[in-house]
């Protein structure tokens, strides 16, 4: 049950990663000089298989770092995946690896099963995650209108997950849940990291990054800084 | 039978019925009539200033005097697809876009039509080429022009959806293929309700004048069929190029949407 939600689980490219649930070589996500929107430059190591946490006052440009390690925006340096640059790749391609969870992403047609229909093959799969995110067994089949912010952020994570990547970078991913979903939804981060995947991920929330963090960055107007921590 | 020849005393006679409106817009407060009787005065002095000026080309009859008419005429549209936009591309993209939308069709179709169906001696004859491409060149304008409107204000409402798509690996084609789409079909539905009414609910245009002038219905029906075809595949044209040029121009080749490309105008409609 552990790899449900991980690469493990459907061949996707971090399959071929893993052995025993052991990274083998760099396979790492490398963000050096990132410039942007007049910010930076961002150099940072987020590795496979752990949460990084980023932290920082609103405003202070987390969204945006996210935004240009998936290169989503204009940006100058480089962001490689082990020893592949993302110059080297299309940017779909990339988009495909280092999959940006917006806090509020949009949705593109009415019914909720229209952005899961690549993956019709992996139904009982998905069928298991929205279980395990707490959301209700018939949510595949309701129409995007109906669905509750909370919802909403949780299919967001669902169909970014369903497309196996090898990073997920997640902005405030439990912003709009309840203490006890928002658990189950770190529970299921975990299954994830378990699976081979590494998260950089954008919190408010203290006590949740002290229970997701593997490291820390925290965001200022002066640039990122690593968070020391008395205990891993 | 000759076509019966206006007097000014007729036209003076007709524009009373301007006058009657901005008497109207003023007695209701609609405040139109200052735009309505600009607008009136522009159309009869341009109206007055082409037929002066096709006089003196016709009678030239020279291939390049008609070539230069042709290229100021498509410059004048392409500027007029980039005015009126609530949103448009900076730099000179949105003209250059405007020209490109507007100047293929309208060449394409006429030199077209002038070598197949009209045929005229010779085939660039200016009395032929210069209407023909008139009326292919304003159809194609509008076209173009609603299918740019269409794709930016589609694409900036929209760009939430087109975001998560991208931002899910997705490339261009698939993230802006509703938009494309939707401007595709928005700058064809003016024809094709043209062409779907023709005849039932309006007489077309060139109908209706060469009937006026004298001319036979069935042979005034043939060549109002004959232009349908042509304004049809001209705005088809225009609607498909200034759709696929402006999700290019949306997104670049690392595939991201690009809508800091988009000035947006305020809010005037």
């Amino acid at each position: 049950m552990a790899n449900m939600a991980g690469p493990a689980a459907a061949p996707g490219p971090a399959a071929a990663l893993q052995h025993d649930g052991r990274p083998s070589g760099d396979d790492a996500l490398h963000v050096e000089n990132l410039r942007g929107h007049d910010r930076g430059p961002y150099s940072l190591v987020i590795p496979a298989g752990k949460c990084t946490i980023l932290s920082g006052p609103s405003g202070s440009g987390k969204s945006l770092l996210l935004r240009m390690i998936a290169d989503l925006d204009p940006n100058t340096g480089d962001v490689r995946l082990g020893a592949t640059s993302r110059n080297a790749i299309s940017g779909p391609a990339w988009r495909r690896q280092v999959i940006y969870v917006a806090a509020d992403a949009g949705w593109w047609a009415d019914d909720v099963s229209a952005h899961f229909d690549d993956f019709e093959h992996s139904r009982p799969e998905l069928d298991r995650l929205a279980h395990q995110l707490g959301l209700r067994p018939d949510i595949l089949s309701a129409q995007v209108s109906q669905l509750s912010t909370g919802e909403r952020q949780r299919l967001t994570l669902m169909r970014a997950l369903a497309r196996h990547p090898r990073f997920l970078l997640l902005d405030e991913p439990t912003s709009a849940l309840d203490q006890d979903t928002t658990l189950a939804v770190e529970a299921v981060l975990h299954r994830v990291m378990a699976g081979g995947i590494g998260l950089l991920m954008v919190s408010h929330n203290p006590a949740q990054a002290a229970r997701l963090r593997d490291a820390q960055y925290v965001m200022s107007p002066s640039g990122l800084k690593t968070l020391e921590m008395h205990s891993a | 039978m000759s076509p019966i020849i206006l007097t000014t005393g007729d036209l003076a006679l007709a524009s009373l019925l301007i006058i009657l409106g901005a008497g109207l817009s003023v007695a209701t407060s609609l405040n139109i009539h200052r735009t309505l009787l600009w607008m009136a005065l522009r159309m009869v002095v341009q109206l007055l200033l082409v037929g002066l000026v096709l006089r003196t080309v016709f009678a030239l009859s020279s291939p390049w005097i008609t070539l230069l008419v042709l290229l100021l005429m498509v410059v004048a549209a392409a500027r007029e697809v980039g005015s009126r936009q609530q949103r448009r591309l900076r730099g000179p993209w949105q003209w250059m876009i405007g020209l490109t939308t507007v100047s293929v069709p309208t060449l394409t179709i006429t030199v077209l039509a002038l070598t197949t169906a009209l045929r005229p001696s010779p085939w660039y004859d200016a009395r032929h080429a210069i209407p023909l491409a008139g009326i292919i060149l304003g159809n194609a304008m509008s076209s173009a022009s609603l299918t740019l409107h269409t794709a930016f204000n589609a694409a900036w409402l929209q760009r939430g959806a087109i975001e998560a798509r991208i931002a899910l690996g997705d490339d261009r084609r698939t993230a802006l293929g509703p938009i494309l789409r939707q401007a595709v079909r928005s700058g064809m539905l003016p024809t094709l309700n043209v062409m779907g009414a023709a005849g039932i609910i309006t007489l077309p245009g060139i109908m209706t004048g060469q009937i006026l002038a004298g001319m036979d219905p069935i042979d005034a029906a043939r060549y109002q069929i004959l232009l349908m075809f042509l304004l049809a595949g001209g705005c088809l044209l225009a609607a498909f190029l200034a759709a696929w040029l402006a999700v290019w121009r949306l997104t670049d080749e690392r595939h991201r949407l690009r809508l800091d490309r988009l000035d947006a105008r305020g809010s005037d409609h």
